[in-house]
């Protein structure tokens, strides 16, 4: 039997850039590359709905999750200090593929970077990571000495290649590749690698359970209707439909 | 000393898990033995496989969340094949929620699940997110008449009706609904609401409007199940924003045979099991030995 939600006791909440913090939680959590847990930084019923986040690593139990400030919920767990109970639900979701052979490219965008840790980490060969950021880029000493290089792009040039990320990526150089970010960013990328190499995506949708019960999460595959959270959030770039 | 008896059907407690929230079980079987809740009322079926809305599903509100799924469901036909088999499996009552968008549509799904294990029906004549919903069918007296007076001639199970909160009439429909010969009552289902994109200048959902649910909705869906519960005399499962026992207590004290939780499984995927808890400790405390003692005193 799985456990509900558990308390995790916040060891550090630091903004690590602009609106992005790093949350680390003490306790004996588990999870593999591309799961992600339900977080709820808050007793009350507003809002109402836990807040989905990946792992971001996993060590001895200590949880990592790396986030971006966007709406109330993040808000509220921002504003969260050492000490404080943080009450989470996981692992959830399939994760990614750890089987792999070949060169692989790992394709981020901005903070979709978030389960790049994690999974650099637990890939049996290094990767070459490709991110691309709206400003400054994050999170990259952190992962640095698990890959092999990191190419990085920002819209506005101020590190890195100025422009989309998926203009420095040649699918015809790598074996495998993997890609967690926003949506448009993905579309590019699943019609860049389609036909070329297999490539594995982190799919993103509103969620209100996370365990699979409300049908809210879904995305259209090749076998039908999947939810992101039970099915996913990992699906193969050739699997999903949506144009 | 928590059993409630609907329409001849025995539940160990009055907490059911609500249609739509629960899917057919399996996925909080993994948090906790399903068996110990009161009944389970399926996800809402329709006579032939649906694959549900498309766009944005899911949106959040003060205390509560908006939904248009749109009836996602493999059909009477696969939950009979697909489903059914694990949820017999379990000792717990099973209802079976049905939409339809004609008559013969309800007619036929009754005439698959009157050959199942399933204990109960709920017609479900309110879900606002699909025409195939039968909402239409919830908002007028005489059209929820109608359907009601056919589905029951056929049903060989006992069979509560769905009422939507979005009815013209509430206290009239359920006395229509009775008159027409419902076995019970459930109430209520989603209201209809909107929520709009400021950055788009569009609505959220693709439908415009969605249902609310969720502990916005208590005092509303309570004042429904008091009002309701004056008017008919047949048993009333009480839903709409439950998350506590407290709140469970609430719609019994207000009329309802038995509750359902819907949206709280969303916070916590056992819940219903902190308010079956809750229910039995409340009554030891406050010597209550059978919950019909506390029915509709206020
Ligand atoms: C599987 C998965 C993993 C994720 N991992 C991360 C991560 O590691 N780091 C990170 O910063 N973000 C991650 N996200 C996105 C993150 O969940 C949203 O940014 C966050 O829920 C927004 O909440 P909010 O309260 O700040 O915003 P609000 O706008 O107030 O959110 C309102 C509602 O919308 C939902 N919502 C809004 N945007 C999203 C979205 N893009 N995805 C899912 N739900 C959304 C929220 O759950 C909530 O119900 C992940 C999303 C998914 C689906
Ligand atoms: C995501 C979601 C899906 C739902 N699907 C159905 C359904 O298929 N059939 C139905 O009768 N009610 C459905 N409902 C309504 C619930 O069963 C319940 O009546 C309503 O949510 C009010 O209860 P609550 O406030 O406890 O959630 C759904 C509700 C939600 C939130
Ligand atoms: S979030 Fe409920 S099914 Fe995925």
């Amino acid at each position: 039997m799985k456990s509900s939600y558990q308390d995790g006791i916040i060891e550090s909440n630091i903004e690590i850039s602009e609106n992005i913090y790093e949350l680390i939680l003490d306790g004996d959590f588990q999870g593999s590359p591309g799961q992600f847990y339900m977080i709820r930084g808050w007793e009350a019923l507003d809002p109402f709905l836990s807040r989905p986040i990946s792992i971001a690593d996993l060590n001895n139990g200590r949880i990592k999750f790396l986030y971006e400030v966007k709406g109330r919920g993040t808000h509220i767990i921002s504003k969260l200090k050492k000490g404080d109970k943080l009450s989470i639900l996981g692992p959830l979701g399939n994760g990614f593929d750890l089987n792999t052979k070949g060169k692989i490219a790992l394709i981020s965008g901005g903070i979709g970077i978030a389960p790049m840790l994690y999974l650099a980490k637990s890939l049996n060969i290094k990767a070459d990571l490709y991110c691309g950021f709206r400003d400054k880029p994050y999170f990259l000493e952190s992962i640095g000495q698990y890959v092999n290089n990191i190419f990085m792009a920002t819209d506005n040039g101020i590190m890195g290649h100025k422009g989309f990320i998926t203009e420095l990526f040649n699918p015809m150089e790598y074996d495998l590749v993997y890609t967690c970010g926003p949506t448009p960013m993905m579309k590019v990328i699943m019609n860049i690698c389609k036909g070329k190499v297999p490539l594995y995506i982190s799919m993103e949708n509103r969620m209100a359970c996370g365990i699979g019960a409300c049908l809210g999460c879904t995305v259209e595959t090749i076998r039908g209707i999947e939810r992101v959270c039970k099915e996913g959030p990992v699906f193969k770039g050739e699997e999903i439909t949506i144009d | 000393m928590t059993k409630v008896n609907i329409c001849g059907i025995e539940f160990k407690n009055p907490v059911i898990a609500a249609s739509g929230t629960f899917g057919f079980g399996k996925e909080f079987e993994e948090y906790f033995p399903i068996e110990k809740l009161g009944g389970i009322s399926t996800k809402g079926l329709t006579l032939n496989k649906r694959d549900g809305n498309k766009g944005i599903r899911i949106h959040e509100t003060p205390s509560g969340l908006m939904n248009s799924i749109g009836l996602q469901n493999p059909g009477v036909k696969g939950f009979i094949e697909e489903e059914l088999p694990f949820m017999e499996k379990k000792d717990t009552v099973i209802l079976a929620n049905l939409g339809g968008s004609t008559i013969d549509d309800y007619l036929e799904g009754i005439e698959l699940l009157n050959e199942t294990s399933v204990h109960m029906i709920e017609l479900n004549i309110s879900c606002p997110n699909v025409k195939e919903g039968g909402m239409a069918f919830g908002i007028k007296c005489n059209t929820a008449s109608e359907v009601v007076k056919k589905a029951k001639s056929i049903s060989k199970k006992p069979m509560i009706v769905k009422l939507s909160p979005n009815a013209e009439n509430i206290k009239e429909m359920a006395y229509a609904c009775v008159e027409a010969g419902a076995d019970g009552l459930s109430l209520v289902n989603t209201f209809n609401a909107l929520a709009i994109d400021i950055y788009k200048r569009k609505p959220v959902f693709n439908n415009i409007t969605a249902g609310l649910s969720g502990p916005c909705i208590k005092p509303i869906a309570l004042r429904m199940v008091y009002e309701v519960s004056k008017v008919v005399n047949v048993p009333i499962i009480g839903i709409g924003g439950i998350i506590s026992f407290e709140d469970a207590i609430e719609f019994i004290m207000a009329g309802a045979t038995a509750i359902q939780v819907g949206s709280g499984n969303f916070i916590k995927p056992d819940i219903t099991i902190d308010i079956i808890q809750g229910i039995e400790m409340f009554m030891e405390k406050e010597g209550i030995k059978s919950l019909e003692e506390i029915r509709g005193i206020i």
